[in-house]
């Protein structure tokens, strides 16, 4: 299902420093029609290329309006269903609506911090350059243990 | 932008030590253990994406589990798994130290907020606290993976700097160096948003930048071309590049093919290994237990152990049922669900209800969309299997890739294993990681990060090593971008020949490009519409629709950056899928039945095969020279391995 753009809801994050869409799309889909030229809806997003969609929902899920949703591949999946995140800071909820009109929802934790909160080299140890070469650590020095009599030549 | 201004872009050239091409989990495993390493010193790293970080690469939409958590296991048991899945040729040395260094990286991710999930009794108890995770297989661990990436790439820019990260610039071309054409001095491409043509020059690079999908013919044409089993912008460029630069591949001519829930390419793991549901053909029969003896046929029982066999052997046994005609193949998803059933309660059975659904919703949301629009709720209804188009990949169950170096300190390293830096390739300099390393596959996303890891370390000691060394491109900035923004001029100079700007005489859209190429590799190396069989004569014939395909390059246009970045993707899966093509062509025999068939050579040939196929392509002259490695057998063979794992190599 390549994802669309829902016109009353879009406001092309003109109050934002970037447009979210845009910005995450790992495929480069996301446009933003500035002048109306493209698509007749000026400042609003569009997928550009549809039938490149992954339906990896990353803009779905960071669109600050809830303005893009996705219609099922249509040359592959029958009309009138729904998959639909809302996405927290440390959950996300889905609702998948059936074409018969069945619906399920489920909540699902995403992480167990806050966000922004990692830090890779808190407690870590720091490095010796005398130890640039050996192959058997990394920096972290958490190398798994390694039963050596498995090798043929041990 | 004025037209004028779009044909002649800004040039940004940047003079670096060490430069991170890709934003995957192998780039952000490189950022977080470089960082540290470099602290003393004063080299200059940066790391070019071109997407965002937060969500590029593989992981982009998240993931359901983590493939590769040794815990209690050996790392030697890790090769065996590995070997026994690629039908008994990789290279254990690079196999095992992804297997050392892996459990790490996985234990990172935990701390910066990844959820694992746990055995009862030891939910909110780390890994690293001896927190029993939940196994869905012996070396696979469920996750809450929905944010996967997105965490792993905020440790990465917390570690490398958002100053030293390049979002949206997409690296098309490395250069070698004037003095030294065997050493890599620079890296070429282009901003996806602004005008600009960037060029770096270094000591040595990552180049990590995913497999190669879209490069067959997939089996949705429409807007079902982006639902490939992996992602769709992972276009070939990290083989093509290399290659380009003269860098030995290896193994090209192994690819996945992944038997998945049809149409959303839905994971079947845990339904196989955690919910224990069976597969079977349209009269209900076990396919697998049925068609078990035709391994004999072609001496793929080489690589069978019982009901323990590679991948490529699972797919082989069902496509004989889709060839004969008893399909659909269907997953007996209602059984498996109302036998775990059985002992719960109503609550515990909602709650595995919801397991199963995130199972997708973590990693293929997709799935649920075609089982919502189809009426399928899958503890009521199986679902049909399928197996997919071809990809080339060196991360999951497949491991085409590029030859590179590996460590020196395991017993019985041959020395053509490793010639200094741990994932170099053959070209000095020029490293790669992930889906880069060829021979070495099952890595998957925990593993990827390891070995970037593996690969950032080795590069501060080049970048070290060579410290007085100044690179000096073999091109000039003004032929770069003569080359990278060609297709934006060849739109310009020719578009108002016709009335209507895609069909034109003068050139070829990417998109048309990209189809043209689809068809070839799918009607004559081996896709599904030839159920994935091939010859020699076929393959002859690709050759030649390969070779006009490459001359026809330098004729894509790009009417705007999109299209540009479309272009040479395009390029890119070109020259991957010539290489795959070419090293079909070289192995006289069939490794990975299921995968793909040699019909002139439908056997499993240890005797003369069980080697290596490495390859060099020489960019002038648009040649490639094949040659057989020999491979070498580092762990001893277990009891209960295949009798294939009990005889050496052969002899190259």
């Amino acid at each position: 299902m390549p994802t669309y753009v829902r016109t009353e809801k879009c406001d092309g994050c003109k109050g934002q420093d970037k447009t979210a869409c845009t910005y995450i799309c790992p495929h480069d889909l996301m446009r933003l029609d500035k002048d109306g030229s493209e698509t007749g809806h000026a400042m609003k997003a569009y997928n550009q290329e549809p039938e490149q969609c992954w339906e990896c929902y990353s803009c779905v899920k960071i669109c600050p309006q809830q303005a893009i949703e996705c219609r099922h591949y249509a040359d592959v999946v029958p009309l009138g269903a729904q998959v639909q995140p809302l996405k927290g800071s440390e959950s996300i909820m889905w609702t998948i609506k059936f074409r018969n009109g069945n619906l399920k929802r489920f909540k699902f934790r995403t992480r167990t911090t806050p966000e922004g909160s990692a830090d890779p080299y808190k407690d870590k140890p720091s490095i010796d350059m005398a130890e640039i070469a050996e192959h058997g650590s990394l920096f972290t020095k958490a190398t798994h243990s390694c039963d050596m009599s498995q090798f043929c030549q041990s | 932008m004025s037209e004028n201004e779009f044909g002649n872009p800004e040039v940004v050239e940047e003079d670096l030590d060490i430069l991170i091409i890709g934003g995957g989990m192998a780039a952000c495993g490189t950022a977080f253990e470089i960082s540290r390493w470099i602290e003393g010193t004063d080299l200059k790293v940066k790391l070019v994406d071109k997407a965002a970080l937060d969500r590029s690469g593989a992981v982009a939409q998240g993931l359901s589990a983590i493939n590769t958590y040794l815990g209690d296991n050996d790392p030697a048991d890790y090769v065996r798994y590995v070997r026994g899945d690629l039908m008994g040729i990789v290279r254990e040395d690079l196999v095992y130290d992804v297997g050392r260094h892996v459990d790490d990286s996985v234990h990172n991710f935990e701390e910066w907020g990844l959820p694992v999930w746990k055995q009862k009794g030891d939910e909110g108890k780390k890994l690293t606290e001896g927190g029993k995770p939940v196994r869905s297989g012996r070396w696979q661990i469920m996750i809450n993976g929905e944010s996967y990436k997105w965490i792993v790439a905020e440790a990465a820019k917390k570690a490398l700097g958002i100053d030293r990260i390049q979002e949206r610039v997409f690296i098309v071309r490395l250069i070698t160096d004037k003095n030294d054409p065997s050493r890599v001095a620079a890296a070429a491409g282009f901003s996806v948003r602004e005008n600009k043509v960037y060029i770096y020059k270094f000591k040595c690079c990552l180049l990590a930048c995913g497999g190669a999908v879209n490069v067959f013919r997939p089996r949705s044409v429409g807007e079902g071309t982006g639902r490939a089993w992996f992602p769709v912008w992972n276009a070939g460029s990290t083989y093509a590049m290399a290659a380009e630069c003269g860098a030995t591949l290896t193994l090209m001519e192994n690819r996945f093919v992944p038997a998945r829930f049809k149409d959303g390419y839905g994971p079947v793991g845990a339904w196989f290994l955690l919910f224990k549901a069976k597969a079977m053909n349209a009269f209900g029969e076990d396919y697998q237990e049925k068609n078990f003896h035709i391994l004999k046929d072609n001496k793929y029982d080489a690589y069978a152990s019982g009901p323990k066999m590679g991948t490529c052997l699972r797919n082989h046994l069902m496509m004989k049922e889709m060839r004969e005609g008893r399909g659909p193949i269907l997953m007996d998803t209602p059984t498996a669900m109302a036998r775990l059933a059985e002992n719960m309660t109503p609550k515990e059975v909602k709650h595995l209800e919801a397991e199963a659904w995130e199972d997708f919703l973590d990693m293929t949301i997709s799935q649920c969309g075609v089982w919502a629009g189809e009426n399928i709720e899958p503890d009521k209804e199986m679902s049909e299997l399928m197996p997919t188009e071809p990809y080339l990949l060196g991360s999951h169950a497949g491991c085409a890739g590029i030859w590179v170096s590996g460590p020196d300190d395991l017993p019985g390293t041959p020395d053509r294993y490793h010639w200094g830096y741990n994932r170099m390739s053959t070209v000095k300099g020029l490293f790669t990681a992930g889906d880069g390393v060829g021979a070495s596959g099952h890595k998957f996303s925990s593993g990827s990060h390891a070995e970037g890891r593996i690969a950032a370390k080795a590069m501060v000691k080049f970048a070290v090593d060579n410290k007085d060394w100044t690179p000096e491109p073999a091109r000039s900035s003004e032929e770069l971008v003569e080359e990278i923004y060609r297709p934006v001029r060849t739109f310009h100079e020719h578009k108002d020949y016709t009335t209507a700007i895609d069909v034109n005489p003068n050139y070829i859209t990417p998109q048309m490009y990209q189809l043209r190429l689809q068809k070839i590799m799918d009607e004559y190396v081996a896709g599904v519409s030839t159920q994935y069989q091939t010859n020699a004569k076929m393959l002859e014939l690709a050759e030649r629709k390969l070779k006009m395909l490459w001359e026809d390059g330098p004729k894509m246009r790009a009417k705007d950056l999109h299209e540009l970045l479309r272009a040479w993707e395009n390029y890119h899966r070109m020259i991957a899928a010539t290489a795959h093509m070419k090293h079909i062509q070289f192995r006289e025999e069939t490794r990975y039945p299921g995968y793909y068939y040699r019909m002139d050579y439908l056997d499993l040939n240890d005797d003369d095969w069980k080697c290596f196929v490495n390859s060099k392509y020489d960019r002038d002259t648009a040649e490639w020279t094949l040659w057989k490695e020999s491979y070498s057998q580092m762990i001893k063979p277990a009891d209960d391995e295949p009798q294939g794992m009990r005889r050496p190599g052969s002899s190259v």
